[in-house]
């Protein structure tokens, strides 16, 4: 069994996603509880196998089938990937949880709808981390994205339009990735990543592997909705359905920046001549999306919007982690993608629960909220507090390495960017804690009521445990930085 | 030789105790009396850890404990040495003080939101003695951005759109500072390596360039002075008076400003040191925009009519006195700007102990309306009136002993000039103070006719610090040591064995 972890950590989401529509129709609850299951068989296995590859101190090869690469295909588990899986399996353990109390509302067939559509997005993401091969990579994106439409699609009209619009961006994303292992497969005939990253070093100077690098910004950077290829985003993470809405905006975009990270700095070389240019070009794109983000984040109205412009604003964090590109850069980056996963994550939650209370999103209708929803609006003010960067909450220390990977590499104006992006960051989170904890309590009709808790306990443990999970990162960060993250670069001993 | 480190857990626990009593007040909500005695308990515990420090202290050790790694080779490290004991032993005593007085003026006022209050305020008090007691510039942020955001809730406390607009100023001053302070901390990280404070500082011309030792001064002290109200970042302070009288007595008389003003004594006595302040030349620069500040603030002090507002730019003169005497560079100015953190403190609490006392027990806010309640408040009155002069610096009150010694600070760095700025400073706080007891005691009125003092829980707190205050200023020693603690810091900044010579 233990041989096995890597395959189980896909297989088993991929497997109860099939079940999901056949379990539902004997029984809602059994479907749930098939998907919260199998979630966490994947998030132990990957905590399983991130912890093996840790003690074992280098990279797990599996082979599927017994299949030797490169013909066969290839999952390899490096603290990376290994950290990545565990991230996913977890968030979206507790979104499954979480998703309960908009299910029960559902029936049967929209019940095993949505768990087959939750559990194949993040059988996706999943498998986007641990595969070894960049077409399986492919089909493991493609596998995401679509279920990622599906569900967005399922917030309602808006959604559908929102779905439909990004299938279209998102496509073409896709393609362009698509594009561009097909390029690196006519230069070097591997498929294989470890293959690819010995073979690649001498082609660096073609203007075929330049073709790649373009296409991979264009097709990450529209995945991952990098400035100024986030048009889509905003609408899709606003209209998503609420219940899956937290794992859409907290982990899907960082999957590929995950890729990106994979591809520029373990397979491609970034000191070479092209791939530091993109760096560059792409740092420059993001120090920009994180201003132009945060003062889009300032003009909005709508709750879940705002966070979506947030969001733009902090993948840039990321990219800006890259392009930075020394030790602390991208330990800045790759803990950045943890960091932000929990807090958009958590108030993504936040926003589902207001909504499922009161059916509302507007930022107005927060108001003295405070005293309906105290513990909600706890986490709530945790996450501002963490987006804005203030110690000892998780944000803190992203930022904390970043500045000092900025600093190191002589990048002053990035540090500039991060400064005044938590001074913009400030400006729309207080603004929205003022309506919660300052405004006259106004009257806002309620569509469902719960006791004796705020929410029901499925949907608050989720918040309280991401919520408090923002501050255990924050003030254990070290040693996830030293047992984990600096093995997780490259040079990093794996 | 450097003191005697000793590993104890004593600091954490100084720290920690009033957090855990926070979780407890918030949990405590329905019954009032249970909240308010977590409070009490806690800044009873609080002083009893760190005054069981002292002795340790004041005999040359060094306590130091590092329980957590918070980044890369930093950990999250506490010691009291001097200058941190003398802060910690101020501020967990004044919290006890104003603790007692809290309740009898939340009580008093009818407060509301009284949780919240005592949540926030026992935060900052944890972030506060973190403050003192930080023994990196990695953990003296963490503690510094804790202070800053826990503060604002006691700034909005009255919820309303004044409230609100002040709480934004005061994010937008205080959250600006902290992000520069921050941008120089990782820089020094990266330049030295460490950011452990040293006493008379770390960094020296091998690390960086004098450019780059400049900036990285101007930043952190942006980031500290904001706090500590130096014009022209004072802005904040005046309009954040508009939280309770508890809050602007403890917090924007003593905890908030006086972390910025103890965050200048860090910079410029445990990372920069005299020695390299001297080539750099930056020093003086800060000692002018303080005398700047003290008589700049004093002048705009004599046109406030809100009591409450008087003393907030009271406040921004007498801390500026603290950032001049510590930019002397000289053993008696250090000596002095550390003392007169404490003097400052008694003093200042004393009057706006006083001034809130006045608001709850006859509901005037304004200067002008005070004529004749000393018939009323006689012994409110008293004690303010003896802050008033110790603000103003006669001597045999505290805040002569310490302006005794920026004098002598002033005059052993040849600017003597300085003396002259602080004589003015004490003629223009004796026209600014002086008045309000002066028309409270002898101008007849016919609305305080009758003796009818503040409630007990708020007048004894007040006689506890106006008599304190007079204590220090005869025996500067008296209690926690507190001269002796300034003594032995400012030694050690300046490296230098005997300045008793002109002291006290």
């Amino acid at each position: 069994m233990r041989e096995q972890l890597p395959a189980l950590i896909v297989v088993v989401p991929l497997l109860a996603a099939l079940l999901s529509l056949f379990v539902s129709y004997i029984s809602k609850i059994l479907a749930r509880w098939v998907a919260i299951a199998a979630l966490l068989v994947a998030h132990l296995s990957a905590i399983g196998a991130l912890v093996l590859v840790l003690r074992e101190g280098a990279p797990w090869h599996y082979h599927f089938g017994a299949w030797e690469p490169p013909w066969g295909i290839e999952y390899v588990i490096d603290p990376l990937g290994g950290a990545m899986a565990v991230l996913i399996s977890f968030v979206s353990l507790f979104v499954a949880i979480y998703s309960g109390g908009f299910s029960r509302e559902f029936n049967w067939l929209k019940t095993g709808g949505y768990y087959t559509l939750f559990l194949l997005l993040t059988t996706g993401l999943l498998g986007m981390v641990v595969t070894g091969d960049v077409f399986n990579l492919y089909v493991f994106l493609e596998i995401s994205s679509l279920a990622g439409y599906a569900l967005i699609a399922f917030g309602g009209n808006r959604g559908t339009v929102a779905a439909f619009r990004y299938l279209l961006v998102g496509t073409i994303g896709a393609s362009f990735y698509l594009l561009g292992i097909g390029y690196l497969y006519a230069i070097t005939g591997s498929l294989n990543m470890v293959d690819l990253a010995e073979l690649l070093p001498p082609l660096m100077t073609s203007p075929v592997f330049l073709m790649t690098v373009v296409m991979f910004i264009v097709g990450f950077g529209i995945k991952m909705a990098m400035f100024p290829l986030h048009g889509w985003q905003p609408d899709a993470y606003s209209y998503a359905h609420p219940a899956a809405a937290p794992l859409i905006a907290g982990v899907m975009g960082k999957v590929p920046a995950y890729a990106a990270i994979r591809y520029f700095f373990f397979i491609f070389a970034p000191t070479s001549l092209v791939v530091s240019k993109a760096l560059t070009v792409m740092g420059w794109l993001a120090a920009l999306g994180i201003i132009i983000g945060s003062i889009m984040a300032i003009a909005q109205k709508d709750f879940r919007r705002m966070l979506a412009y947030s969001s733009v604003a902090q993948i840039g964090y990321i990219v800006v982690g890259m392009a930075i590109g020394n030790m602390y850069g991208l330990i800045g980056a790759i803990l950045h993608i943890v960091n932000h996963a929990f807090m958009k994550s958590t108030l993504f939650l936040v926003a589902g629960g207001v909504k499922w209370r009161t059916g509302e999103n507007n930022i107005e209708k927060y108001a003295a909220l405070c005293g309906k929803m105290p513990l909600t609006m706890a986490a709530f003010a945790v996450c501002a507090l963490s987006m804005v960067g203030i110690p000892p909450t998780a944000g803190f220390f992203s930022k904390w390495y970043l500045i000092l990977g900025a600093i190191e590499a002589d990048l002053w104006i990035y540090i500039v960017v991060i400064v005044l992006s938590s001074l913009l960051n400030a400006i729309y989170f207080f603004r929205v804690i003022e309506n919660i904890y300052m405004k006259e309590r106004i009257e806002v009709r309620e569509i469902r009521t719960s006791k004796p808790l705020e929410l029901p306990l499925n949907m608050l443990v989720p918040i309280v445990v991401l919520g408090l999970g923002i501050l255990v990162l924050g003030i254990f960060n070290e040693s996830i930085v030293t047992q984990i993250l600096q093995y997780a670069i490259p040079g990093g001993g794996f | 030789m450097g003191p005697e480190v000793l590993i104890d857990y004593r600091p954490l626990w100084a720290v920690l105790i009033s957090l855990v009593a926070a979780v407890l007040i918030l949990f405590s909500d329905r019954n009032p009396n249970l909240r308010e005695s977590w409070t009490i308990l806690a800044a009873i515990g609080k002083v009893a850890i760190i005054y069981s420090m002292l002795p340790l202290v004041l005999s040359g050790h060094v306590l130091e404990v590092a329980p957590l790694h918070i980044a890369d080779g930093i950990t999250l490290q506490l010691r009291a040495d001097t200058a941190g004991m003398l802060f910690a032993a101020l501020s967990s005593v004044l919290w006890l003080v104003t603790s007692i007085y809290s309740i009898g003026y939340m009580r008093g006022h009818n407060e509301t939101h009284q949780t919240g209050y005592f949540a926030a305020f026992a935060v900052c008090l944890s972030a506060t003695i973190g403050i003192a007691l930080s023994a990196n510039l990695l953990t003296f942020i963490i503690f510094y951005e804790i202070l800053t955001i826990a503060t604002y809730p006691l700034v909005i406390h009255s919820r309303n759109e004044e409230a609100k607009r002040s709480g934004r100023k005061y994010l937008a001053y205080t959250l600006i500072a902290g992000q520069l302070f921050l941008v120089a901390i990782i820089w020094t990280y990266i330049l030295v390596g460490h950011g452990d404070f040293q006493a008379g500082g770390f960094l020296s011309m091998d690390y960086a360039s004098p450019g780059v030792l400049r900036f990285i001064f101007l930043l952190m002290i942006l980031g500290t002075a904001v706090k500590a109200g130096v014009m022209p970042l004072h802005g904040w302070l005046p309009d954040a008076m508009v939280a309770p009288t508890p809050v602007s007595a403890l917090l924007h008389a003593v905890a908030v400003v006086k972390a910025g003003a103890f965050g200048v004594v860090r910079v410029i006595g445990y990372v920069f040191g005299p020695d390299l302040l001297s080539q750099l030349g930056v020093a003086e620069i800060l000692a002018w925009v303080a005398a700047f500040t003290i008589i700049v603030s004093s002048l705009i002090a004599i046109r406030q009519d809100n009591l409450k507002r008087r003393l907030a730019f009271s406040t921004i003169g007498q801390l500026s006195y603290v950032v001049l005497g510590v930019s002397l560079l000289t053993p008696l100015g250090i000596l002095g700007g550390m003392f007169h953190i404490i003097a400052h403190a008694f003093m200042k609490i004393t009057l706006f102990f006083c001034a809130g006392a006045i608001t709850v027990t006859t509901h005037e806010t304004e200067i002008s309306q005070m004529q004749g309640i000393g018939k009323r408040m006689p012994f409110t009155l008293g004690a303010f009136t003896i802050a008033s002069l110790g603000i103003a610096g006669t001597p045999f009150i505290v805040g002569f002993i310490s302006k005794w010694n920026i004098a002598l600070g002033a005059l052993e760095s040849g600017q003597g000039l300085f003396v002259a700025v602080l004589i003015a400073s004490a003629l223009l706080a004796t026209s600014y103070l002086i008045p309000v007891a002066y028309m409270g005691f002898f101008k007849k009125s016919d609305k305080f006719t009758k003796y009818g003092e503040a409630r007990k829980d708020m007048l004894i707190p007040i006689m506890i610090t106006a008599a304190v205050s007079i204590v220090l200023g005869i025996f500067p020693n008296f209690g926690a040591g507190f001269y002796k603690l300034a003594v032995m810091s400012a030694e050690s900044i300046t490296n230098s064995i005997h300045l008793i010579g002109g002291g006290w």
